[in-house]
């Protein structure tokens, strides 16, 4: 036993790394209510006073600042502070708050168009040397793609692929630093090293020489940490110093890499052991212990990378996704709720709303009564939390697993995602109908796919035609995808954050679609009613018309929405005949986090009726306005959307309510929301995003940001800061479907 | 057999203990002036749908209901439909879901036989008089009074709901002889008082129907409230 560890239970997780182990032997479950909570210390105060300035500096200008001189790595940057003497946990990216880092590894033409646009320009002996002899992820992609892939992905068929920038959605066990200590982490990984079995002759070398670049991640990670005038080479051995520890390896991760999302892990439970045994001890208090995480939480507030503003157009508002994933229950059935899980939420009250650490409650219907009560009251004074079903997951990814990103889940240290963005349902649709031709370009995007030319849409003929399509799509998508993280892991691999998962890490490939809705409405139309194609000279169809009424996905109909389970069916299937590097398992998401604006406004006219260019449904939501049963009907429709083996990677439902109809007075909304949120999950939906505002409110806000400098809403899969939408972002999410009292 | 079905709202949060699944059913005999749902009034409607029909769908969400929620019948008046009513309502209890009706207490009898499958009756008072009940509603007082007693009667749970009106009833005597009037009542649950509102006119002028409100605004839900708290005293 280390020392560090006195006054724990032991296991086995003192033999080998296993912080699952830790975690159930020594947490104590918490069933009580949220009166413990306290109120901000004067210390974060003044530390978050400091920090509102600079956001409101950073809002206007777009960007506060931007390192030049120096690139991206986990020991490159100086030590920089916020207001060092009120500062009780340390650590920025750069040597400035905001000020933020360019990643050159994943693609350096997105680096210089990043840098362009806020008006910086890359130091001349960096972009010399590092054009002279590095090659890119991008580079590296560019070379392999396929002309399958260049059409599909300039048509818009294929988009947000990671190939110019950081892949994310990797959750490094940031717990293992404060738990072993860095050296204990080295000498495993060396005696991993020793152990690696062949595999295949290139499988074998590969995983050798990234073990070495792990170990050198962690000497890296020391030498920062020591900059701040901290060594993590042994254990954590108090509460303050878990949290610090725990901090370095995540900002080892968001100073190395700039992945789409950068998630934090389930640390919440973790930490609270070490608190409750200083609290224990009475070394601390509990506004010492909500200091520390206070404190921690703006860290996870600011960190930045930085984007292009095409990127920002797919994933509006600057998100990072330090998801954080709390609750849920441990396999031995108590629920792994505990004053930490509470300490996180309230945050939000001491520091105000925000959309960032995306904070994700793992729901079950056994949660204890007064953490449901909590979570129901802090998501309608918040808007800040999103909801994921545990009940289904837990089975499946055991009890210590987080979120990535949004809803995609995994093993934390066991397992790691590629990630691989989303293809468009409803633009395959209109290529089955246009035999592969672009109804934007005119151009021929999916080769050997006959036009069909009748009057009257056949459904049996479009569906034939349609699911031929999604064939030929599947095999395209999954060679980009092996490009893609073959090349990500050649050029730009995660060192840092591989370093802290097992050495025989298992892989998921996480592939996605958009426009499920739109899809799914279109085929019940040619099934249900008339719909005949308005083509143009070219035999194009650019427009339809319908006659007479169709059942609409969000209305609790079997007849449409059985054919939305058939469509993502069909389509995971067709990916599993595809293998995948490093043998990963195929996942398959719903879900579109902003870019179902952009997917709308790059997709021609529907034969839904949907014209060209309007928006999407986030996610797996139905279509706007094409519920006519009320909400929990639309909430039924897209629970029967298969998680297990299908949509493994999570299928995401937005839902915004008005506070008056939600219940008369707080009690009865904290109840309503409770028996909405059991319901929905009872029924074997995966994720809700929860929404509790006036339409009229957006609408000021949109008219006078001003008044609303916090205003923080959910999106499909993360929450935003409302002012940092674009005006069409903003007018889409009022335009939605807001759920009122009839 | 089949009842007459204006719409169904499967998320109502106010209409009623909990979550509720909202049967807003076709048909009413009253005209009430401030009355929302004119598109209820006439007594056939497109959507018909059967006993066993309406209440599988109602079983659908049976996972939402927690321990308070369920069904309420509502409408237009569900009363006009004994018999679909008494089936539906009885397919309810034999599924264990919580039943409650929203009504104004004119129907066409029968009220013993569906008060047995009710859980909770949510009545509403149009007025306490029998000229200003008149003016309010176009029928007479007596009818109401009738299915109330019968529900005290029968011990039935009540909750009692007042639509409070600008320059009608939104006056301190008025709240204080509904108190009165309800004091006398017993298993009164809960009395609740809905501002009146204009949302409804936009509906009056589509289906070309004269609304007798036009010149009122909506109630000030702070004057509501405070009415309540000299109601609560």
């Amino acid at each position: 036993m280390m020392q560090e560890w006195k006054d724990f239970n032991g296991g086995i997780w003192t033999e080998c790394i296993d912080v699952e182990d830790f975690i159930l032997k020594n947490y104590h479950e918490y069933k009580g209510d949220d009166s413990f909570l306290e109120g901000i210390s004067g210390k974060t105060k003044k530390v978050w006073n400091k920090m509102l300035g600079l956001l409101k500096e950073e809002l206007e200008k777009g960007v506060l600042d931007i390192e030049t001189n120096i690139v991206s790595g986990i020991d490159n940057f100086k030590p920089g502070y916020i207001d060092k003497e009120n500062e009780i946990i340390v650590g920025l990216q750069t040597d400035a708050p905001l000020k933020r880092i360019v990643n050159l590894y994943g693609g350096i033409r997105m680096a210089h168009t990043s840098l362009e646009a806020y008006g910086y320009k890359l130091d001349d002996t960096v972009d010399y040397y590092f054009k002279e002899f590095r090659k890119s992820h991008n580079d590296g992609v560019f070379d392999a793609y396929t002309p399958e892939i260049r059409r599909a992905r300039s048509a818009g068929l294929l988009t947000g692929l990671p190939d110019a920038y950081g892949r994310g959605r990797i959750i490094g066990d940031y717990r293992r630093i404060p738990l072993y200590g860095i050296d204990y982490l080295i000498e495993e990984k060396k005696k991993d090293f020793n152990n690696i079995m062949e595999i295949t002759l290139e499988a074998t070398i590969r995983l050798r020489e990234e073990v070495n670049e792990q170990i050198r991640a962690l000497e890296e990670m020391k030498s920062m940490a020591s900059k701040y005038g901290f060594d993590i080479s042994k254990p954590a051995s108090n509460a303050k110093e878990a949290v610090q520890w725990l901090y370095f390896g995540y900002l080892a991760a968001i100073k190395e890499n700039n992945g789409a999302a950068m998630s934090l892990g389930r640390t919440s439970t973790f930490l609270d052991i070490y608190i409750e045994r200083d609290l224990k001890k009475g070394i601390i208090t509990e506004k010492d212990a909500q200091e520390m995480i206070d404190q921690f939480i703006i860290k996870l507030r600011i960190a930045r990378h930085l984007r292009t503003p095409e990127y920002n157009e797919l994933f509006a508002g600057d998100p990072t996704w330090v998801t954080e994933s709390l609750a849920g229950m441990a396999l031995d059935g108590r629920s792994l709720v505990t004053k930490n899980s509470f300490r996180y939420l309230h945050t939000l009250i001491n520091l105000g709303t925000s959309p960032e650490p995306n904070l994700t409650v793992l729901w079950s219907n056994n949660l204890p009564e007064n953490f449901k009560k909590y979570c129901s009251k802090i998501s309608i004074l918040t808007d800040a939390i999103q909801y994921e079903n545990d009940d289904i997951m837990r089975p499946l990814y055991g009890d210590d697993y987080a979120i990535a990103c949004c809803v995609s889940a995994m093993k934390v240290g066991k397992q790691m995602q590629f990630f691989g963005a989303r293809c468009n349902l409803a633009k395959s649709l209109l290529y089955a109908i246009n035999g592969g031709v672009d109804e934007k370009s005119m151009k021929l995007v999916v080769e050997n796919i006959p036009k069909i030319a009748d009057e009257v849409l056949d459904y049996d003929k479009t569906k034939e035609a349609y699911y031929h399509v999604l064939e030929k799509v599947a095999k395209t998508y999954v060679e980009a995808m092996n490009i893609i993280h073959y090349m990500h892991d050649k050029y730009a691999y995660e060192k840092g954050q591989m370093a802290l998962h097992d050495t025989n890490v298992e892989h998921l490939m996480a592939f996605g679609v958009a426009g499920l809705s739109v899809a799914v409405d279109s085929l019940s139309a040619i099934k249900y009613a008339q719909v005949k194609p308005i083509r143009n000279e070219e035999g194009i169809a650019i427009d339809f018309e319908i006659e007479g009424d169709y059942p609409k996905y969000g209305n609790d109909d079997d007849k449409v929405d059985c054919i939305a389970v058939e469509l993502v069916e069909k389509f995971i299937q067709e990916l599993k005949k595809h293998a995948l590097y490093k043998h990963a398992k195929h996942t398959l998401s719903v879900l579109t986090i902003t870019s179902n604006v952009v997917y709308g406004k790059k997709t021609g006219a529907t034969p839904d009726g949907r014209k060209a260019g309007v928006a999407f449904a986030p996610g797996a939501n139905p279509m706007h306005g094409r519920d006519s049963n009320g909400a929990l009907a639309s909430l039924n429709s897209v629970a029967k959307i298969p998680y297990k083996d299908c949509c493994q990677d999570g299928i995401s439902n937005t839902f915004s309510i008005i506070p008056n109809a939600l219940g008369h007075n707080e009690e009865e909304r904290i109840d309503n929301l409770i028996s909405i949120i059991d319901g929905y999950f009872k029924e074997g939906a995966h994720h809700l995003n929860v929404n509790v505002l006036n339409r009229e409110m957006l609408i000021d806000a949109m008219e006078n940001p001003g008044k609303y400098p916090t205003l923080t809403i959910r999106v499909s899969g993360y929450a935003v800061n409302f002012n940092r939408l674009s005006k069409e972002q903003q007018k889409e999410v009022i335009a939605r479907t807001f759920h009122e009292v009839m | 057999m089949k009842g007459y079905i204006n719409s169904i709202e499967t998320m109502g949060l106010v209409d009623g203990p909990g979550i509720r699944f909202v049967v807003f059913m076709q048909g009413c005999k009253l005209r009430c002036l401030f009355c929302h749902n004119p598109e209820t009034w006439k007594i056939k409607s497109t959507l018909e749908m059967t006993s066993e029909e309406l209440v599988k769908k109602i079983t659908r969400y049976k996972n939402y209901f927690g321990k308070e929620g369920g069904v309420t019948f509502s409408g237009g008046e569900p009363l006009l439909q004994p018999e679909f009513l008494i089936e539906t309502l009885k397919l309810c209890k034999k599924v264990n879901i919580h039943t409650c009706l929203d009504t104004a207490g004119v129907g066409k009898g029968n009220y013993e036989e569906i008060l047995k499958y009710t859980d909770l009756v949510m009545m509403d008072i149009k007025a306490l008089e029998p000229d200003s009940y008149f003016k309010m509603t176009g029928n007479k007082i007596e009818e109401s009074l009738y299915f109330l007693d019968i529900c005290q009667k029968m011990n039935k749970k009540m909750w009692i709901r007042q639509v409070i009106i600008p320059g009608i009833n939104d006056n301190e005597e008025y709240i204080l002889k509904l108190k009165d009037f309800i004091s006398k009542l017993k298993n009164i649950e809960k009395v609740e008082f809905l501002p009146y509102e204009t949302m409804g006119i936009p509906k009056y002028k589509e289906l070309n129907i004269p609304y007798k409100l036009e010149n009122v605004a909506a109630m000030d839900t702070k004057r509501c409230q405070e009415l309540y708290s000299l109601f609560e005293k």
